[in-house]
């Protein structure tokens, strides 16, 4: 469908995720796994959702099928209402950069490069003008509060401000999904409650989230669970509302 | 259109910043990435500094053979090495006065000819003062004025001069002050040998030629042909011819041999006694060797690129290899292909034209090197632009063919592996 790409940047009306009986198989020699098997899941706009289950169980690989990092083996992937299962290598680097906003455990920040310089790299590649990139990452950076650090280099910044930029960098396209990959899995537990403060802010001014962990207490943040083993969903709860958190600064 | 102009700035704006990113990635790693031009350095270096020398000689050859006149043909007696004069002795070999008689006659190319005799060197004096060991040699008043001489002061040997063998000289500045003379030393007497000679002029100094050869401090002292013959009965006779113009200078050097053999009588298969040889014909000959020096010098910066572009690609690989986990990045936050594609060529790309930068710096050093090289004839040694300019084409061209392999190996990363690389 060459009219794909016009889609992008619209904002989504109400499902952003649609899976239908996703299956991913990997070839070992004459082996195959099937990491995933049949994942059928929706997600509404605006949901806070945790992904829970043991390594192996397939939550990993169901995060790269939903950044399009990955492709499915079969079944149908619908981001934002378009068939992303029959794009080209191309178009999925477009959706990367436009619809999805990548944390990542490790923050995998670019050590020779500034926090605003990271924080820009996904402009880079939507091909914004300097000026537009420049305002866009100071203004990322300061709704994650660190406006301050803008020309610090990642070893100079602490582990909850490296992630902090890395949140920036995934904000910074206004992506219609944010998918965090044990975002906290690098942290102190300090730390890790301030950048879960964040995180439930974003959720709070409208962002849909989707994060991979297996601490509980992390996955307690997020408003559904979804526990997986042998790669299928094994139970989808929504979380009973908790009291409103205290947002920081 | 406007799409399609956005796109290109687009592009451009990525290019910059790969560029920054490269020179970047170049200084965090100076050693490194020193080490791995190295190759490319001295290749352009050497190679540019060889282009240099021979440009160099060749203007300096070119601006000889202007001042000296582009129709001028030097006529000389020589030994052969094979026939049966190989083994003459010299004075059957050199020329005789008569030889040259009637030789505009069957030289119709030739517009004149003048002679000269090497006398040999004469102790010349002035009063009490002397110098030793100067050359003398007999002209007729065609040579100077084929090669263009001038008098600073009095006038060049005239044709009455020569006819009636007057004894008059010519000398020039460095003499007169040796000898201690008056500034205005025309009108003077010294003596050469033991023979008195009037001064008539003195001669504007030429730059050394490439011709005149060897020592830099040559004084002249020029008397008429035929007087000379009085110091020195067998004199070393040599002469200097003028072509009507340069388009007939070939005509006339076949003429010269023509008429010379048949003089001297050569008999037919024989090899020449003598040499005819036009200024033009030299630079022709320097141009032919130029040719195979550069051809060699070409053969060796290429095996050098070769060489140099290796290490690129090898340094490139370590980089991409190092580097996965980026590329792993920069595709997730939606990398294209292209763009990592485009990202390690033009690192490669900036390496390569560094390096080739840097060799046209270090060919530069070295063309100032060999410029001072004392009496090498090689002080108008320059690199030509063009070879500027092929030095950053073919190192441009190193680094984009053997910067591909490196990065298409990085563009084809898979970002999930890339990503869990350590």
């Amino acid at each position: 469908m060459p009219t794909q790409d016009s889609h992008l940047g619209v904002p989504c009306d109400d499902v952003v995720i649609r899976l239908e009986g996703i299956t991913r198989i990997y070839k070992v020699g004459v082996e195959s796994i099937r990491a995933l098997d049949g994942i059928d899941l929706e997600i509404r706009k605006n949901e806070y959702v945790a992904i829970m289950g043991q390594s192996g169980s397939g939550k990993s690989t169901l995060m790269n099928i939903l950044g399009c990092l990955d492709r499915a083996s079969s079944g149908r992937y619908l981001l934002c209402g378009q068939d992303t299962t029959k794009m080209s290598d191309a178009q999925l680097a477009r959706i990367r950069n436009k619809q999805i906003g990548f944390v990542f455990q490790s923050f995998e920040l670019l050590g020779q490069l500034n926090a605003l310089k990271n924080v820009e790299l996904p402009l880079i590649y939507s091909g914004n003008g300097w000026l537009s990139r420049r305002a866009l990452a100071r203004e990322a950076l300061a709704r994650v509060g660190l406006a301050d650090r803008v020309r610090h280099k990642p070893n100079q910044l602490s582990g909850g401000e490296k992630q902090r930029v890395a949140i920036a960098r995934a904000l910074i396209n206004k992506p219609s999904i944010l998918l965090a990959d044990e975002p906290t899995g690098n942290l102190d537990s300090h730390t890790s409650e301030e950048i879960m403060a964040l995180f439930d802010r974003l959720h709070q001014e409208g962002q849909t989230i989707i994060m991979v962990t297996h601490e509980t207490d992390i996955a307690n943040h997020s408003h559904r669970i979804i526990r997986m083993l042998d790669g299928r969903i094994i139970s989808d709860t929504a979380m009973p509302r908790p009291a409103n958190k205290e947002v920081p600064r | 259109m406007r799409v399609f102009l956005a796109e290109v700035i687009g592009w451009l704006q990525f290019v910059y910043q790969t560029i920054c990113l490269a020179l970047g990635q170049i200084w965090a790693n100076k050693m490194r990435s020193f080490l791995t031009m190295l190759g490319i350095i001295i290749g352009v270096g050497s190679v540019t500094a060889v282009i240099a020398a021979l440009s160099g000689l060749r203007a300096k050859i070119l601006t000889q053979v202007q001042t000296l006149g582009t129709n001028t043909i030097f006529i000389w007696p020589n030994r052969p090495t094979t026939g049966p004069k190989a083994n003459a002795s010299w004075w059957d070999i050199r020329f005789k006065p008569e030889d040259f008689d009637d030789l505009l006659t069957y030289c119709p190319s030739v517009l004149r000819f003048g002679r000269t005799s090497g006398l040999g060197r004469f102790t010349i004096s002035y009063r009490d003062k002397s110098v030793e060991r100067v050359e003398v040699s007999g002209t007729e008043p065609a040579v100077h004025q084929i090669q263009h001489r001038t008098v600073s002061l009095g006038r060049l040997i005239s044709e009455m001069d020569e006819f009636q063998a007057r004894q008059v000289c010519l000398i020039d500045p460095t003499l007169r002050d040796k000898l201690l003379l008056d500034k205005e030393c025309i009108g003077q007497t010294i003596l050469i040998g033991y023979h008195p000679f009037v001064i008539i002029g003195l001669l504007e100094p030429r730059p050394r030629s490439i011709f005149s050869g060897g020592e830099s401090e040559n004084l002249e002292v020029f008397i008429p042909f035929r007087t000379s013959f009085r110091i020195n009965r067998d004199p070393w006779i040599m002469a200097i011819a003028e072509s009507r113009s340069p388009q007939q200078n070939e005509e006339a050097v076949a003429e010269l041999r023509c008429f010379f053999r048949r003089t001297r009588r050569v008999g037919p298969g024989e090899p020449d006694t003598f040499n005819v040889q036009s200024l033009e014909n030299e630079l022709r000959t320097f141009d032919k060797i130029a040719l195979v020096v550069t051809a060699v010098a070409g053969g060796i910066v290429g095996v050098s690129l070769l060489v140099g572009g290796v290490g690129i690609m090898n340094i490139m690989l370590v980089s991409v290899s190092e580097r996965t986990r980026e590329i792993g990045l920069r595709k997730a936050v939606g990398a294209r292909r292209v763009a990592i594609l485009a990202q390690f060529l033009i690192e490669a790309l900036v390496l390569c034209l560094l390096g080739g930068l840097l060799g046209v710096g270090l060919g530069q050093l070295l063309t100032w090197g060999i410029a001072n090289i004392p009496k090498a004839e090689l002080d108008m040694a320059y690199i030509p632009w063009q070879a500027i300019a092929l030095a950053f084409l073919f190192s441009g061209a190193v680094g984009i063919f053997f910067g591909m392999f490196p990065a298409i190996k990085a563009a084809r990363l898979d970002p999930i592996e890339a990503l869990r690389h350590e």
